[in-house]
């Protein structure tokens, strides 16, 4: 089988393709893909050699130290750490069943064109910045939060130490709702595609064996997409880790370590938002950049696997309808 | 009917109407958002909002002219970086590379698209603030970019790759040099695809705060000429919103509705260009 879309591989002589701007235009556009590449290799380059002080004066310690001391020049970057870690727990515990209902809903029940209307929204709330779900979080969600949800939940699940202490508003808890509501989009829209490319047959096999609508979508549709749903999710925790301003105006900016969800905390990216500009010495600058480099080294992996994932899926999608 | 088949068909009617009410959760959002932001900040739109510096602390009025210009200047010149960057790239990939070459450019690409762009804040201040000692709209214009060349990049890949291989032959089969067919028919086949990419990620990156807090810093005043640091409307909204001013606290909700207004307007005109019919005729 020939491809019926893509470049032609032609075979005329070197001199030839030269005279006619071939081999000007593949030299061009050679350098320009070639700058991505440099440029990606120097950003990697410039956050190992832009951390080395702290990487030599704390070593891993660095990472389990709950210090941060910019007086004294003693930096751990364990509050940060676990700031980050819990908010992305939280935000993927309210954002996964939800963003996992919706994408059922517009691949396996809406019609195709409210399934597209639907998606379009969906697609513009990607589409919003970061910094106005800030700008939303202080002025409605934590006012919120501190009155009314907190200390409902305090009331309600209070024995648990997750719901106690006073409800300041700011913190985990607000922080991860915020990120749920900015990686839902993520979640549907690729968990979606996914669901799409799950073959017709799975579906009308399960439905002729008697089961019910729902029962042919959870326990044959889901299991085949489980892999690229995995994807999809391991791909929105990669952007909930990452993402900076709305986390840096709701989560308090206090490098606390809390079982409760109400505590003020900081993450990796709100501390390197908010002490970058006010550095002084060249140990706390480069401990803020390490935090970077960690931040860039867990989001590689995490958007590694995510790809993986998927790919995998949409394969085996793809090879089980052919035969 | 058994009762447990009345059971399951409950189940699956009630799981089925929770998807429901997931996607109008989710979709509800959207339009919360965009209904404070009007509430809000609808008010506080006048003419000097697009046309006055901001007023000193303790004096209500003024505007962010100069946000709303710095903004424009920011994003201009990551168009002039980005833009040529992730075509030609795209061009490369998809009409000259090998495949060894194209993967290493893609991994490069998707690499980059994944880095959070706080750290790409740090990188850019790393390269172009650090060595020239000052914040400037170069640095704050280098970050968003370097944010806009993977999305550019990939999506001109796909759309060249997409255009059918008749075409080519056609225009080869007619004497034209590769250059001559991708420049004269590939591209201008596969125009409205890129062009909605290229203002995707032009409304992807106008929104984004983070890159800008530590290259193009913020300035009360203008900005003249490049080198200077400069006021965006994404920072103004982030340090208007933590100031303990009410008149602040308005005023970042307007910029909150100009920008979003501006972000939501280029995705809807970018989708449009783009599923005004296909952009190849069908053979």
């Amino acid at each position: 089988m020939t491809p019926s879309a893509g470049p032609i591989v032609g075979s005329r002589s070197f001199l030839s393709r030269l005279r006619e701007g071939d081999e000007i235009a593949h030299l061009i556009t050679f350098l320009f893909a070639a700058s991505v590449v440099l440029v990606t290799l120097l950003l990697v380059f410039v956050l190992w050699q832009q951390s080395v002080l702290p990487r030599h004066k704390f070593g891993f310690a660095f990472f389990f130290t709950r210090v941060w001391d910019p007086i004294s020049e003693d930096f751990g970057a364990l509050p940060f750490i676990y700031g980050t870690i819990v908010t992305t727990v939280v935000a993927l515990l309210i954002s996964v069943p939800l963003g996992l209902g919706a994408a059922i809903f517009l691949a396996e029940l809406a019609p195709q064109r409210i399934s597209d209307t639907l998606q379009f929204f969906i697609d513009l709330l990607a589409a919003v910045p970061s910094v106005i779900y800030g700008l939303l979080g202080i002025f409605i969600v934590v006012p919120l939060m501190r009155t009314v949800i907190e200390p409902a939940l305090k009331d309600t699940l209070g024995f648990l130490p997750f719901f106690q202490g006073p409800a300041y508003g700011v913190g985990f808890l607000t922080a991860g709702i915020v990120l749920a509501i900015m990686i839902v989009p993520y979640i549907i829209s690729v968990s979606r595609e996914i669901l799409l490319a799950v073959p017709r047959e799975q579906r009308e096999a399960a439905l002729a064996l008697g089961s019910t609508r729902w029962e042919s979508t959870w326990k044959v549709v889901i299991p085949f997409a489980r892999t690229g749903i995995m994807g999809s999710i391991f791909l929105a925790m990669a952007r909930a880790l990452g993402e900076t301003m709305a986390v840096a105006m709701v989560i308090g900016n206090t490098p606390t370590i809390s079982a409760s969800l109400f505590s003020p905390g900081y993450s990796i990216a709100a501390v390197i938002a908010n002490e970058f500009t006010e550095a002084t010495g060249d140990l706390y600058l480069q401990a803020l950049v390490e935090l970077g480099l960690v931040l860039f080294i867990l989001t590689f992996i995490l958007n590694g696997v995510a790809r993986l994932l998927i790919v995998l899926t949409t394969q085996k999608g793809s090879r089980t309808a052919q035969v | 009917m058994s009762g447990r088949l009345r059971w399951r068909k409950f189940v699956s009617g009630f799981m089925l109407a929770m998807t429901g009410v997931c996607a109008l959760v989710t979709v509800s959002v959207l339009f919360f958002v965009l209904g404070d932001l009007v509430v809000h900040g609808g008010t506080s739109i006048n003419w000097n909002f697009f046309t006055k510096l901001p007023a000193p602390v303790g004096e209500t009025g003024g505007g962010m002219a100069n946000a709303i210009v710095g903004s424009a200047k920011l994003l201009l010149l990551a168009s002039l970086i980005g833009v040529p960057i992730g075509f030609l790239g795209g061009v490369y990939l998809a009409e000259f590379s090998g495949s060894t070459a194209a993967f290493i450019v893609r991994y490069a690409g998707d690499l980059l698209n994944g880095v959070p762009s706080i750290v790409i804040g740090i990188f850019a201040y790393a390269m172009l603030v650090l060595p020239f000692k000052h914040f400037s709209t170069i640095a704050g214009s280098f970050a968003l970019g370097l944010m806009m060349v993977p999305i550019i990049l990939r999506s001109t890949e796909e759309f060249l790759n997409g255009v059918p291989r008749a075409l080519r032959e056609g225009s080869m089969a007619l004497g034209a040099s590769k250059w001559k067919t991708i420049q004269a028919v590939v591209i201008p086949a596969a125009y409205r695809g890129i062009l909605t990419a290229i203002l995707l990620a032009f409304a992807r990156v106008a929104g984004e705060t983070a890159p800008l807090l530590f290259t193009a810093l913020g300035n009360r005043y203008w900005s003249h000429g490049w080198n200077e640091p400069t006021a965006s409307l994404p920072v103004v909204i982030y340090t208007y919103a933590l100031s303990p001013y009410d008149d602040w606290h308005r005023q970042a909700w307007a910029a909150g509705l100009v920008l979003l207004g501006l972000i939501l307007v280029i995705n809807i005109v970018a989708r449009a260009i783009l599923s005004r019919g296909i952009s190849v005729p069908r053979s």
